[in-house]
């Protein structure tokens, strides 16, 4: 039996988040000290130990990345934080936020250190004005206490394309141009923001970080599952009982978050499906429920756990009318770069359009598939690649759905 | 060196090789759409995607650099499925009126939808039905067959730096569009055509005159008169299937007049012209204490530019028309009176390697002779479209020689087709007129070659005159930022708007790289060797209009005719 453990929101509801004192009062900003006091090498190779990966979606081994801006000369580096929460039925960033700012700000500026980077820069959801008011009174907090030594952190706001979440999209946005992702090699971590060596982060791994640094890396790798250690901020939305928030280890089952957890479907229903992740989320059915949501063990069921978003859906529910709206947000959401994204989300949209009016055949399902097989392997950013899964889960799961609106 | 096998051959590259390179070193031809050899990695059409090992994401060979060891396979199942959908998705959004496309058999996506035979394309064929632009008498944009590989934007951005096109719209509406979805006359647009030569399709072309062309030929009251720029000749061999420079200008003429012009004349006749009244602008400033340094006036694009970026630099501009202009006002007066025709039953025609002539021609103040000046400008491409429809073979053709008075040229006039030609020619004459005695070698080897910015500098008795030659308006806007901030050590800058000069003019044969552009150049040089006269001063009609007409360089006639004046263009971008 699972049980809720509280690493990133361990502050939730414990503190006034616009009182630094609070934080301080409860060790806040220790860290921060305790890390100043190691070797850069040292604190990445902690880091590294932790085998916190990325919270963002990715998954990328935390200190691996940040030895990679460590280990590139530069005269100025930066560290951002990807607080671009676009994925819909996700906020898990904005509860870390809101109820405890300076743990990311702690984060970022260990984060900083361990690099050699003096400038920060919080990237946040343009639809998250408030949160990006209680973070500039927290930045002037700290400010004002000097706690973050010499490493500045400036809010900037983004404008709500969901493609900003992209690490590279952001850079440019952040950078005044049009937030459109960039060829990788090379990667941020080399050349980033303004061409210099950049982490980007998203705001739970962050929120980690002074846990990790105050624990030790031990301590944190045998949280969860070894492989993905940690835990996991999972935001319940759809048809389940407890439409709300938990921090569970990486370990526990999806079956647990939604029944557990979750308590189940309401009003006595039967649970179809359950989009984990965001809405660029594999669906998931019944068979596969007793899935572990860490990373790997999502990635070998060709799902994701993504943003840590659970959508669960009901056995009433037309999977096929869900996810034809979904299509329709990966053209709306398209920044129109490349052409396999660009062309191949409008199509994929009419596509759907065309099954779930009714007017569609099995060659439409034919090139569905074919058309999402493609845009998965040759997108040029992680939204063209990711876009086709809801679409390509649905029609291996829950062919029936499909077959029962073919012409 | 690394160590890669591609296809099962083993080859070593140079470190930093992406795929695309590495392949081409094994001779696999990997294809492209949005890739430009003289541009930045895109990699935004995906169509040059390949397999690695261990990877399960294609990736873009364009832009992925190989590393040791590395696997890569560049025509697997997967790579073909991949391609050819990326292909359908393409033409599918794309309009399928080829066989009246300006673009037609000259298309990189025509070529590839050909390569991978597609045939019955799954995707519903779903045009945009945006606007085409026409407002400019220069270019047009056909938006709708835009496939957004952004080389115009590149070039227009990175090598001109107009910053006239742009991205709008996101997704499946995004969109090539001038500044602030205006139409082109109203955005900062110099009307240099480089756009044409880096688009792939035919999403942006000249505006064609020749239908006006054919009419004017087929009206008997009509005399169709034309020049012929100095970069039209060996360009044009390469639009009816010959060689670089291999059409013999005496059969070019027989050409011309097969197709029906009445008189066929040279523009570098008056680019002879230019070279004396220019020159002695030159020497005039020099001494009199003038605005310096001077500007060459003969790039309609560079003229373009500078009223709109530069309008506080405007005194710089030599107040000399260029070339073709100097030519049109000619021959209304002075050549119409030699051979005895009325002015107004003249059709003045120019054939241009550039889409900013044809602004140029149309501007309201071009109208020296009483009428406008030059009624009709085609284009090197157009021309050649001509021939190809006359069904005119050259190498049957008997020489023919120009009309007279307005068709001897040297090879201080051939060079003006080159960037570094106006100085040189300018160099040549301005030395001899300066120091009274022969100049033994008139090859001014400085001012030539592709360099972005050359310099020079010439012993004139004592004085030392300093020169600086800019092709590319990036390269140009280097120079002007010297001359804003006070800095400028030059006497004298020739700039034309684009790479290489006039003979990468934007109405050349569409031209797909800057080799194209060197070939041209060099074909220039061995033009202005083979000349007999090589000094604009000495040609004998030139001395004639002066004896006859203008009588001196600067002089009132001159003035009337042959000079102009500039205007900021208060474009209102913000």
């Amino acid at each position: 039996m699972a049980e809720e453990m509280r690493i990133v929101l361990r502050n939730y509801g414990k503190i006034d988040p616009l009182k630094i004192d609070d934080y301080i009062a409860v060790g806040g900003y220790n860290s921060l000290n305790q890390a100043r006091s190691m070797s850069n090498l040292d604190l990445i190779n902690e880091v590294k130990a932790s085998n916190l990966r990325g919270r963002g979606g990715a998954g990328f081994n935390c200190g691996m990345k940040w030895n990679f801006a460590y280990q590139t000369p530069a005269d100025q580096k930066y560290v951002i934080c990807n607080a671009d929460e676009g994925e819909p039925g996700t906020y898990k960033d904005r509860l870390i936020m809101e109820n405890d700012p300076h743990t990311l700000l702690e984060g970022m500026a260990i984060c900083g250190y361990a690099i050699g980077a003096t400038k920060g820069f919080i990237y946040c959801r343009g639809e998250y004005p408030s949160v990006a008011k209680t973070l500039k009174q927290a930045i002037a907090q700290a400010k004002e206490k000097g706690v973050l030594g010499d490493f500045s952190i400036e809010v900037r706001l983004g404008a709500g394309a969901y493609v900003c979440g992209e690490e590279t999209a952001l850079i440019e946005s952040i950078e005044g141009k049009r937030g459109e992702p960039r060829i990788k090699p090379p990667f941020p971590p080399v050349s980033g923001l303004w061409g210099k060596p950049t982490i980007v982060n998203n705001v739970e791994t962050f929120a980690n970080i002074p846990v990790i640094v105050a624990k030790g890396s031990a301590w944190y790798a045998a949280i969860g599952t070894p492989s993905y250690p940690g835990t996991k901020v999972v935001t319940l939305t759809g048809d389940v009982v407890n439409k709300t928030f938990f921090e569970v280890p990486t370990d526990a089952t999806i079956r647990e978050v939604i029944f557990q957890f979750g308590g189940g479907i309401p009003d006595g229903k039967e649970f179809k499906a359950v989009q984990i992740g965001g809405t660029s989320g594999a669906f998931i059915p019944a068979s596969q429920l007793d899935t572990p949501i860490g990373f790997d063990a999502m990635t070998e069921i060709g799902a994701a756990l993504g943003s840590g978003a659970v959508f669960v859906l009901d056995s009433t529910r037309d999977l096929v009318d869900v996810t034809a709206r979904i299509a329709k947000f990966f053209e709306h959401e398209s920044c129109g770069k490349c052409a396999p994204c660009r062309e191949g989300t409008m199509r994929m949209h009419e596509l759907m359009d065309k099954i779930n009016t009714g007017k569609g055949g099995s060659a439409d399902i034919a090139l569905l598939n074919k058309l999402g097989r493609v845009m998965s392997c040759s997108c040029l950013c992680g939204l063209g690649q990711a876009a086709p899964s809801p679409v390509i889960s649905t029609i291996k799961h829950f062919a029936a759905d499909y077959n029962a609106k073919l012409m | 060196m690394l160590n890669v096998t591609i296809d099962g051959i083993k080859v070593s590259v140079p470190d930093g090789s992406t795929i695309l390179q590495a392949a081409k070193e094994v001779g696999i031809s990997i294809p492209t759409l949005c890739y430009h050899p003289d541009q930045a990695v895109k990699a935004n059409c995906r169509v040059c995607v390949c397999e690695v090992e261990g990877n399960r994401l294609l990736q873009a060979a364009c832009s992925q650099p190989v590393m040791e060891g590395m696997v890569i396979k560049t025509r697997s199942p997967k790579v073909i499925e991949a391609r050819k959908t990326i292909l359908e998705l393409i033409l599918s959004h794309h309009p399928q009126d080829c066989l009246n496309c300006i673009r037609n058999e000259n298309c990189e996506l025509q070529s590839l939808a050909a390569e991978y035979f597609i045939r019955d394309n799954p995707f519903d064929l779903k045009v945009r039905g945006l606007t085409k632009d026409v407002s400019t008498p220069s270019l047009f944009r056909d938006p709708d067959k835009c496939i957004l590989c952004r080389r115009c934007i590149e070039v227009c951005t990175v090598i001109q730096t107009v910053n006239a096109l742009g991205i709008e719209n996101r997704g499946s509406h995004a969109m090539v569009a001038p500044s602030l979805g205006k139409d082109l006359i109203d955005s900062p647009c110099i009307m240099c055509g480089q756009c044409i030569h880096a688009c792939p399709v035919g999403a942006i072309g000249e505006v064609e005159d020749i239908d006006k062309l054919l009419a004017a030929i087929a009206d008997p009251d009509t005399v169709v008169v034309t020049q012929i720029a100095p970069a039209v000749r060996l360009a044009l061999g390469e639009e009816i299937g010959m060689d670089v420079g291999e059409l013999p200008m005496e059969v070019f003429v027989a050409g011309l007049k097969q197709l029906g012009f009445d008189h066929v004349l040279h523009t570098n006749f008056t680019a002879d012209l230019t070279i004396m009244e220019e020159g002695n602008e030159l020497l005039q400033r020099l001494g009199s204490g003038g605005t310096l340094p001077m500007f060459t006036s003969c790039s309609p694009g560079w003229i373009n530019f500078c009223e709109t970026f530069y309008p506080d630099l405007l005194d710089n501009l030599s107040t000399c028309k260029s070339p073709q202009q100097m030519f049109g006002p000619l021959v209304k007066t002075y050549w119409a009176d030699k051979m005895g025709i009325p002015a107004k039953n003249i059709c003045s025609v120019s054939i241009m390697p550039c889409t900013a002539k044809k602004y140029e021609a149309a501007r309201p103040e071009m109208n020296a002779s009483g009428f406008r000046d030059v009624d009709i400008v085609l284009t090197t491409r157009e021309i050649g479209r001509l021939f190809r429809m006359s069904g005119i073979d050259f190498k049957k053709l008997a020489p023919a020689p120009f009309s007279p008075w307005m068709g001897e040229y040297t090879g201080a006039a051939v060079i003006f087709g080159a960037s570094g030609g106006v100085m040189e020619a300018a160099l040549r004459t301005v030395y001899e007129v300066v120091m009274k005695e022969t100049l033994e070698d008139v090859n001014f080897t400085v001012a030539r070659g592709f360099e972005g910015i050359k310099e020079a500098e010439v012993d004139l008795k004592g004085t030392v005159v300093k020169v600086a030659i800019a092709h590319g308006l990036s390269n140009a806007r280097k120079l002007m930022d010297q001359v804003r901030a006070g800095e400028s050590p030059y006497h004298f800058i020739e700039i034309m708007a684009c790479p290489g000069g006039c003979v990468g003019g934007g109405g050349q044969p569409i031209t797909k790289a800057n080799t194209r552009r060197i070939q041209r150049m060099d074909a220039i040089y061995i033009e202005d060797e083979a000349m007999p006269v090589r000094k604009s001063h000495e040609n004998s009609e030139v001395k004639a209009i002066y004896a006859d007409f203008l009588h001196e360089p600067l002089g009132h006639k001159s003035h009337e005719l042959l000079h102009t004046h500039y205007q900021a263009k208060n474009k209102k971008f913000l």
